[in-house]
Parts: structure tokens; sequence; C-alpha cells
């Protein structure tokens, strides 16, 4: 049985003057320990279907199911990560790590050790005393990444967490994030922007089109690349081919349309 | 802060030097005008350039400051004054907050609310302090409630207005973990607002002291406000003088604490 399955999800988004389809009959699963990525133009619903599933917002249509259980309202099993890192300015980087403990209300003492675990294993030890604004832009996302797993989620969901940095701390990130998330067994998904990005990461990449969002394909990543790790993998020579076969693909989608 | 490069320390020397020179020179100024003032002010009134009934002079007001300092009854007034205006501004400033937590909470609420608060906001709250004193009585409660009314309003469209402009990623972020809206309230939205509800005290100083001046001309009882409206009566301009420096004094030094609880509160973001 799969781990997380979303069922003929529709979402509609109404304002005053619009209606707007952002999703369109999507179904898809995802099975335990598995990386996938969303990858499409943007506008295409990405957000939104992250949302649903999160149960952040209720689809129009569709359901969710975790672990086989319907999933209705925001499940302690699911870690949600921004496309920026959010961590509050006004709060430490410790009270940032453990705030999720705190609103779960498992805010025990060996939570606590394994999220200052977390922040040593994003390289951050030292770190703890000192406010966001006196981190670097990729130690700020690691910390945000610390603060999600600190929770220790079974799936994570990644909004272009990688897109707001410049390339080498993007790579490197990359780098820590597939490690990290091998190494404690979690089910990730990924939305970017990034084919390469999706290609090196990922066990599976799911191509989104836009009005109105919709799912068209999705690729299998061949099993050369998925085990290596993203910097590895981007000097495969597998990895050009099927980045010039995602990217005309993309390409006849956003001419197309 | 980080240490500069030491690469040229003569020159970044200079530049302090000249940074220090300069503020010198400002400071200078300033001292010169504030005894320019007062040295020209003296002779005026002796000189009898100016009224000296009405514009008494500065030895004058000394003296009366002196005298009124032996007596002790200087130090009641500042204390009754100073007393209404904290409360006022605070009482304000907290009421305020809290309306605009409601209209936070209740978004229905908010938008019923909104024409009223137009209305009130628009209206000079001193007229409201015949009604305020015959509420609250003609002491020190109807003072404290003017210096609150006149702030609670413009406190509480700032504040919300802050409220609403909080980045909703924050709470996003702690929706996430499953936070209620109180959890969010107190996590993101209130602690993100703090640099606003902190600009409205400083704003909230300065109206609560023309509200509590207000009220004690109306009272007429005690207070600065009332050594000034006494003074004008009796037609002693040396009394509405040295209360009126007195204000300006006291104000300023108010402004000053807040901006320094500004600073502390607000240094990491
Ligand atoms: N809160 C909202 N209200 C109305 N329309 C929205 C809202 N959020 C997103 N949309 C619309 O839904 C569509 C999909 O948005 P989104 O999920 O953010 O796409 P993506 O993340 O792929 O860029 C877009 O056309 C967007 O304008
Ligand atoms: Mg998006």
């Amino acid at each position: 049985m799969s781990f997380l399955v979303v069922h003929d999800i529709s979402h509609t988004y109404f304002t005053e003057k619009t209606a707007t389809t952002a999703l369109e009959h999507i179904s898809l699963s995802i099975d335990q320990g598995e990386f996938v990525s969303f990858i499409g133009p943007s506008g295409c619903g990405k957000t939104t279907l992250l949302s649903i599933i999160a149960s952040l917002i209720q689809p129009t249509e569709g359901t969710v199911t975790l672990e086989g259980k319907k999933m209705q309202a925001i499940h302690p099993a699911v870690g949600y990560m921004l496309q920026q890192d959010y961590l509050f300015p006004w709060k430490t980087i410790e009270e940032n790590l453990f705030l999720g403990l705190k609103i779960m209300e498992i805010d025990t003492p060996e939570m606590r050790a394994s999220a200052l675990s977390l922040l040593e294993r994003m390289d951050l030890k030292g770190t703890e005393k000192h406010y966001p604004n006196q981190l670097s832009g990729g130690m700020r996302q690691r910390a945000a990444l610390a603060r999600t797993l600190a929770t220790d989620p079974k799936i994570l969901l990644l909004d272009e967490p990688f897109s707001a940095l410049d390339y080498q701390t993007k790579l490197r990130l990359e780098e820590l994030v597939w490690q990290t998330l091998k190494e404690y067994r979690k089910t990730a998904l990924l939305v970017t922007h990034d084919i390469g990005e999706a290609i090196a990461m990922s066990d599976r990449i799911f191509l989104f089109a836009a009005k109105p969002g919709r799912l068209v394909r999705t690729f299998l990543v061949p099993s050369e690349l998925r085990q290596l790790p993203p910097f590895a993998a981007r000097q495969h020579p597998s990895f050009s081919e099927l980045f010039q076969f995602l990217w005309k693909e993309l390409d006849s989608l956003e001419t197309t349309y | 802060m980080k240490p500069l490069t030491n690469h040229k320390p003569s020159l970044h020397d200079q530049y302090l030097a000249s940074l220090r020179k300069e503020k010198r020179w400002v400071r200078f100024y300033q001292l010169i005008i504030f005894v320019g003032f007062f040295m020209l002010w003296e002779a005026a009134s002796r000189y009898q350039w100016i009224d000296p009934l009405l514009f008494s002079s500065p030895s004058k007001i000394w003296s009366l400051l002196m005298g009124k300092i032996e007596d002790g009854s200087l130090f009641s007034h500042i204390g009754v004054t100073l007393f209404e205006t904290v409360l006022g501004f605070i009482l304000g400033t907290l009421l305020g907050t809290c309306l605009a937590a409601l209209l936070w909470w209740f978004p229905r609420f908010s938008k019923i609310a909104d024409p009223y608060l137009v209305i009130l906001n628009a209206m000079p709250k001193v007229a409201l302090g015949p009604i305020l004193i015959v509420a609250f009585g003609p002491n020190f409660s109807s003072i404290i409630a003017m210096g609150t009314v006149i702030s609670v309003i413009i406190t509480t469209i700032v504040v919300y207005t802050s409220f609403r402009e909080v980045d909703a990623n924050y709470i996003k972020v702690l929706k996430t973990f499953g936070a209620s809206r109180f959890q969010c309230f107190k996590e993101a939205v209130l602690p993100a607002s703090f640099p606003a509800i902190i600009s409205t005290l400083k704003v909230n100083v300065g109206l609560s002291w023309v509200g509590v001046i207000v009220g004690e001309f109306l009272v007429s009882k005690q207070g600065l406000g009332y050594m000034i409206i006494y003074g004008f009566q009796v037609f002693n301009f040396t009394l509405v003088l040295l209360s009126l420096l007195i204000i300006a004094v006291l104000a300023t030094l108010m402004y000053q604490i807040v901006a320094l609880i500004e600073k502390s509160l607000i240094k990491n973001r």
C-alpha cells in the first residue's frame, strides 16, 4: 500500500472577481522513503497541492490519505518547509528550533536533545543563542530545515526551499538535505523550478502544467542516478540525457499554453 | 558590531575624529541657542522690550521654582500630573492593543466596527472632557480617562493595521505545527507587531500629555495643568511659564525613556 495517496484532487480559489481553478483531478501516490519532485511552470498549483497535502487548505474535491487514513486536520506526521526560512527574527535559533515541539506539546528533554543533534547535523553547532539576522542565507535555511525535522515528521514537504539561495549554497544544501533525509529515512516531496535539481535529488518526477493546474507526466529517474547523491548525480552521463528530455517536455508545455 | 578593517587605522581614526568634531559643533550651537534664548529673554524683560507682566523672565521663573521646591507644593503637582499621564498613556496603549486584538480575532467585528472607528478617530477627543468629568467625577479618574481616550482609537487603528500586515507565512509555519489561533497570535502576530506598538507608545506620550493637561484645566484641582489655569486666572504668568517649562522637560524625558525601551526591545530585527 502506498504511503501517501492523493486521490482526484481539484481545487478552485474564489475571489470577488474570479474563480481560479488551481488544480484539476490530480491523483498520485508516493511510497514510504521515496523522494519525489513536482516540477512545472509557476502558477500550476504546486504550492496549492502542497498546502492541501499538509491540510492547510481543504480541497474543493478529492481526498488525501496517509498510511491508509484520510487526512482531515493538520497532521504531526507532515513537515512543511517554505521557500524562505521564515525563522522568527525575535527568537534565537534555539527558540526557533524548539518552536514546533512547543506547539505540538512534545517539548521533552529527549526531543530537545534530538533537535539539537539535528542542528549539529546541519553544521550549526554554536549558533543556538544567535538571532537569525546574525546568520547567512544558507545557514538560516538549514536552521529552518532543522526546525521542520525537529518534530520528527514522516513526510517532508519542501516548497522551493533552495530557490532563494546562490548557486553554490544551493548545491551544498541539496547535498546536505539529500543525505539527511536518507539517513533519517524520510519521505520527501520537493517542489522546484530547477530541472537539474529535480533529477539530482529525486526518485520520481511529476510534471505539472498550468491553467488549469494538472499532472501531465511522471518520470522515473534511472536507478544509477537515484543511488547517487545530488552532486555526483549531476556528473553522471545519464543526467544530461534526462535533463534534455525533461527540458523539451517543459518547453513544449510552456509554448503550447 | 564587527571591528572595522584595520588596513588604514589612521584614516579611520581621522574619519572618527571628524565625526566627533562635527558632533561637538552641533552641541556647541545647540548650547548657544539655549543660553542665548534665556539671556535674550532675561534682557528683554529687564529692559522692558517685552511686557514683563506677560512674559515674565527666567530669573523670576527660577526664583518661583526655588520657592515652590522649598514649600514642597511643586512636587505634589508634578507627581499628580506624571501619575495621570503615565497611567493614561499606558492604559491607552494597552486598551488600544486589546481592541486591536479583538478586531483581529473577530474579522466580522472588525468589518462592522470600521466606520465607527473612522468617526471616533476623526472626532476631537478633548471635546469629550465635560462628559468624562460628569461620568467619572471631577477628580483624577476623569483626567486619566482623558489621557486614555485621546490615544486609544489611534492606537487601535495603527496596531490592528500592523496585525494584519504580519507576513502570512509566519502563521503558515505555525499552522503546519498545528498551532491554534491563539498560538498564532501569541507567537507570530503580537511579537511581529511590537515595533508598531512601541511606535504608537511614542505618539501616545505626546497625546496623553495633551489629554491630561486639558483634563486638569477642566477639573482644576491640582497638577501642572491646574497651575497653568490658576496662573492665568490670577494673572501670574511666571507660574504659567514655569509650568510650561516643566511640562516640556518631563514630556521630553518620557519620550526619551520610551525611545530607550524601543531600542532594547527591537534590537534583533
Ligand atoms: N489564496 C489564493 N487566492 C486566489 N488564487 C490563488 C491563491 N493562491 C494561489 N492562487 C492561484 O492559484 C494558482 C496556483 O497557484 P500556486 O499553487 O501558488 O502555484 P505554484 O506554486 O505552482 O506557482 C495561481 O493561478 C494563483 O494565482
Ligand atoms: Mg509556489
